[in-house]
């Protein structure tokens, strides 16, 4: 139909709501816009007094800041730049290893929160109410004090199970190690992690879908296998031995990054398992009796009924809480993990390039946020009731 | 024919009898804990955690805790509870005068008393309003001093407990109406007014906190023109307010979606302005609808203060650490620590029950 407007009275108002509301428009974004180049004068202008060239010339200068530990091989030496990646490198690890950690103590706690053991379900709201109702950067200073003043000396370590040793100067845990040739070795780690992760991503899969993931991580499991068995590699625990005043051999972990871990994962795996809770409780009560009654036992029902209807609930408000994971490492600062807003503070300090280095950390968590969520809308596609 | 017709046989002439609830089933605590292999185990495992850990605590808090004392009766084996006698007052008030400590103490004493007069909703009017904007006036002006005889007192001065209050309370009351003002703008039919409250929201809620907080601390003292200085606390301020804004807005967000769109409609067919319809009758019921979840914000708001310690202001967890740095006694960290999250606890646990009640409570005034 054609819907010519004609003049009148009608029209004119229209047409005069719309023309404020464009010149409405138009004047915020010019107050928008002016705000902003005052604010960028302002700083040129002080950048200018102060005797800061601006630039990214910078990044390619050494830093001659230490990093005390790190992921990536680092000196003093190193330039700027690589000291950024070596700090996002770190912040990357220590995020892994919080969601996944957390993840798994979450899922328990949300059981645990569910049981009909009173005492159980007790103990685990205790939890969950002391951690949620402080704030994380008192528990990490806590659970370092804790690490630091509260363990032995290296020399009376706590030694728990074989090979674990827990002192003041650290955690020592046995490393899984492959000996042989380096190359090898490498190529061999590359095909066990490449194939975990195919077959890690095929589990959120469909099961046609599925497959062919499962295929590539079987062929990446065989390469590492045939390269293990011609190569002649082996594999062996190495415990940490104290020889003389340290430990030496095993996996090493510093007081500051045992307390981050520590602390971080207790304080996400509350929120991770309130969600997890929350999703599960969403799931109507008919679920579970459909389930039970078809003679599934309850931890069938779970796994097989529930927790795939769950998921729907889950993944969004699990994602956020990921990404709070990632902006939770920055309080590295306040213990002294080495970590990237870590390596910032120490930028601006070595060279007050502070607009640079506040820019890079702020591209750094936006582009992170921003994968995550597209991450959570693919795997959202991927939960969503099939429409009809 | 004398029998009844068959439809009226089936319909009851009297109302049948009240029959008495069902008895609660209670199971014994006996059998909580003894029921089966998997109840006992756990509650073994309880016990025996409890009879490893308990004994060591009860030695390290009670038994060989020095309760009083200078420094070197501290350093033994027990927890240095001297240390918080002696320094309490300071972890709680700082660097502030020691003679003028009562007025961050009443300013304390009166948002205390106030958030108790404001938890019954029937509270929730426009004189509790103007009480809490009274009591932010009437506190800034305590704290700095300088009117009615009150001494001076710089920001820089401030510390502790009141510095933490100081900044929830304020970042709130900044942050609210401009969390408004967002979600409002997220929610326009104006694209540029949408596309740059989205902007803003997103970009907020995508960086870390203590990376505004440097904003503000690096960044913000040089985009300001010469001459224009803001002082610590006042930054630390900005940071947490923009914060507070764009998650507040979120939230709100939610609230706004569940008005439904007739609301509007229904105001703009009286006749009333955009302006008078969304003050009038979406914002009301918006904010209604999502209480609960806003006095879960708060609580994040109360836990995000304690960050400000990165950019070296003074509130109770620096005070606490700035304790420790004492020569005279050795450093009881976790004792300290251990305080400061006991006093937040209090306050943030006050608040998340609070939350909880509301939720629980049946539905209350226009949403629903």
């Amino acid at each position: 139909m054609n819907t010519r407007r004609t003049g009148g009275p009608a029209a004119l108002r229209w047409s005069r709501a719309k023309w404020r509301n464009a010149l409405l428009q138009v004047l915020i974004l010019a107050a928008a816009i002016a705000g902003a180049l005052w604010l960028a004068r302002n700083t040129a202008a002080n950048l200018d007094e102060r005797g800061i060239a601006v630039g990214w010339g910078f990044l390619s200068r050494p830093g001659y800041f230490p990093i005390s530990q790190s992921v990536l091989p680092y000196s003093a030496s190193d330039t700027i730049g690589w000291a950024f990646a070596v700090g996002l490198a770190n912040t990357l690890l220590m995020s892994v290893l919080i969601v996944v950690l957390s993840t798994v103590l979450g899922f328990a706690l949300a059981l645990a929160r569910r049981s009909s053991k009173v005492l159980v379900a007790g103990l685990a709201a205790a939890v969950v109410d002391v951690l949620r109702n402080t704030p994380v950067i008192v528990q990490l200073l806590f659970w370092y004090s804790l690490v630091t003043l509260g363990l032995p000396d290296i020399h009376r370590a706590l030694h728990p199970i074989a090979g674990v040793f827990l002192s003041n100067r650290g955690v020592y845990l046995p490393a899984l190690k492959i000996d042989g040739p380096a190359v090898p070795v490498r190529l061999v780690w590359l095909g066990l992690a490449a194939g975990a992760l195919l077959a890690g991503s095929a589990s959120i899969l469909r099961p046609g879908r599925r497959r062919i993931l499962l295929y590539a991580a079987a062929l990446a499991w065989a390469i590492a296998a045939l390269i293990w068995a011609t190569v002649g590699l082996s594999v062996g625990l190495r415990p940490p031995r104290l020889e003389h005043v340290n430990f030496i051999g095993g996996l090493q972990l510093s007081p500051e990054f045992a307390a981050m871990a520590l602390g971080l994962v207790l304080y996400s795996s509350v929120y991770v398992g309130e969600i997890i809770r929350g999703g599960i409780e969403a799931v109507p009560k008919g679920q579970w009796e459909a389930g039970l009654s078809l003679g599934l036992t309850r931890s069938q029902t779970l796994r097989l009924l529930i927790l795939p209807q769950a998921f729907r609930t889950i993944i969004p408000p699990l994602t956020s809480q990921y990404i709070n994971v990632v902006k939770n490492t920055t309080l590295a600062l306040v213990v002294g993990y080495p970590d990237i807003s870590f390596v910032a503070a120490s930028a601006i300090s070595e060279t007050g390039q502070a607009v640079e280095c506040v820019v890079i950390l702020m591209a750094v968590f936006l582009l992170i946020s921003l994968l995550a969520a597209a991450g959570m809308n693919t795997l959202n596609r991927k939960f969503a009731l099939p429409s009809r | 024919m004398n029998s009844p017709p068959l439809a009226e046989a089936f319909v009851l002439a009297h109302p049948a009898p009240a029959r008495a609830a069902p008895a609660a089933r209670r199971t014994p605590v006996w059998r909580t804990l003894f029921g089966d292999a998997v109840s006992s185990g756990i509650t073994l495992a309880a016990l025996a955690g409890l009879l490893e850990l308990g004994p060591k605590l009860v030695s390290w808090g009670l038994v060989r805790a020095a309760w009083s004392g200078p420094g070197t009766a501290c350093g033994g084996q027990g927890a240095c509870w001297a240390f918080l006698r002696s320094k309490a007052p300071f972890i709680l008030f700082g660097i502030y005068p020691p003679e003028q400590r009562w007025r961050p103490a009443a300013m304390v004493a009166m948002f205390v008393l106030l958030a108790l007069w404001t938890l019954p909703p029937s509270r929730w009017t426009r004189l509790t309003l103007w009480l809490w904007a009274g009591a932010v006036a009437v506190a800034v002006l305590l704290m700095s001093g300088g009117v009615l005889g009150l001494t001076p007192v710089p920001t820089s001065a401030w510390g502790g407990l009141p510095v933490t209050v100081l900044l929830t309370v304020l970042s709130l009351a900044i942050g609210f109406p401009l969390g408004v003002a967002l979600a409002l703008g997220r929610r326009s039919e104006l694209p540029g007014l949408r596309w740059m409250s989205i902007a803003v929201i997103e970009l907020v809620r995508g960086l870390p906190l203590v990376t505004i907080l440097f904003i503000a601390a690096i960044l913000l003292p040089l985009m300001l023109p010469d001459g224009v200085k803001l002082d610590n606390l006042a930054r630390a301020l900005a940071a947490l307010t923009v914060f507070s804004a764009a998650y507040l807005a979120e939230v709100l967000r939610g609230g706004l979606q569940g008005v439904g769109a007739g609301q509007a409609e229904a105001g703009r067919a009286l006749g009333l302005s955009w302006w008078a319809t969304t003050r009038l009758i979406v914002l009301p019921q918006a904010v209604g609808n999502v209480i609960p979840a806003l006095t879960n914000t708060v609580v994040v708001i109360v836990k995000n203060t304690s960050l400000v310690l990165l950019v070296g202001l003074f509130d109770l967890l620096s005070a606490g650490r700035a304790a420790l740095t004492d020569p005279k006694w050795p450093g009881p960290y976790m004792e300290t620590y251990g305080f400061v999250a006991l006093i937040y606890f209090v306050i943030c646990f006050s608040i998340s029950r609070y939350a909880l009640w509301l939720e629980r409570r049946p539905a209350f005034g226009a949403s629903s």
